[in-house]
């Protein structure tokens, strides 16, 4: 499987994203945002966490419009899987990929201490590796993770079973405590906590691993 | 020629930069503030003649996030 890791200035999770990917056997691919196409052939991009061009703006903002991001949404139209973790979540849905927004968290603070995260669906290839209901410990560490959905959106997002994860107490003020959702075809996956920091024994938790395991697998098959 | 943007949380959008700026307010004393809502303002210096379409443009593309917030343009 070959994974493409998006380079923002500001990013700061990049690196252990390529760990975690390389660990599940992944064949990963640093990219700069300056880049206008993807290397030849890759299957899943990775927008990483961090604070793109210092949160300029709105967090995601500027990097939404680099010109990596067109290449992204091109990937993620043609089917390609997308993964944003932290900033790499609110990335996508600036770029519009992913519906909704993320804003300052209710309680003003940063937070940064890992938490009990349900999976709230198996029915991806991201949380394949799961079973609804099991409760991961995944560390969070965002400003702005407070997910906002109107009222016709969050209720879209259970019928058609698009959110993947729920924080299993309330964070930051998300609606409905939602910590991650799927794109329409389920190949695009924003997320605030993140797996790549859960992947390790001296991580305290392996939680993630199964995460990239499962897309390692999913890609190689295919 | 300048344009000022305004960009504010779209109503019914819990700001809670809002909310805490409304209770230091009641805690050093000001007491009937019954709302507080936090926005930007982005001054621009534009090429003379540029019209207020594209400036709308700009606001739908980078300057507001239209999922959470609305944005009124002043040219000046």
């Amino acid at each position: 499987m070959r994974a493409a890791v998006i380079v923002f200035p500001g990013s700061n999770c990049d690196r252990d994203m390529k760990v975690a990917l390389e660990q599940a056997g992944a064949d990963v691919h640093m990219v700069w945002h300056k880049d206008a196409d993807l290397p030849e052939g890759v299957d899943l991009v990775a927008v990483p966490g961090g604070f793109s061009f210092g949160d300029y703006l709105r967090c995601g903002a500027i990097a939404a419009q680099s010109p990596i991001c067109q290449a992204v949404v091109r990937h993620a139209e043609a089917g390609g899987y997308v993964l944003g973790v932290c900033n790499g979540f609110q990335v996508l849905t600036e770029t519009g990929l992913l519906p909704g927004a993320l804003m300052r968290n209710a309680g003003l603070k940063f937070v940064s201490k890992t938490i009990d995260l349900t999976v709230e669906t198996e029915n991806s290839v991201f949380t394949s590796g799961y079973r609804a209901g099991d409760t991961l410990r995944i560390p969070v560490a965002h400003h702005d993770g407070n997910y906002v959905a109107d009222t016709s959106l969050a209720a879209r997002l259970v019928d058609e079973d698009r959110v993947a994860f729920r924080y299993s107490a309330p964070l930051n003020g998300s609606v409905d405590n939602i910590a991650g959702v799927l794109s329409e075809n389920r190949r695009v996956l924003g997320m605030m906590p993140h797996p790549e920091r859960a992947i390790d024994a001296l991580h305290g938790r392996t939680d993630g691993q199964a995460m990239f395991r499962a897309l390692v697998e999913a890609t190689v098959a295919a | 020629m300048k344009a000022r943007v305004h960009v504010m949380l779209k109503n019914g959008v819990l700001d809670p930069q809002g909310e805490a700026v409304k209770h230091a307010l009641g805690a050093i004393g000001f007491a009937g503030v019954d709302g507080v809502r936090q926005g930007k303002v982005i001054e621009l210096d534009l090429a003379d003649g540029t019209d207020e379409a594209t400036i709308g443009q700009m606001c739908e593309k980078l300057l507001a996030n239209t999922v959470i917030e609305s944005y009124t343009i002043e040219v000046l």
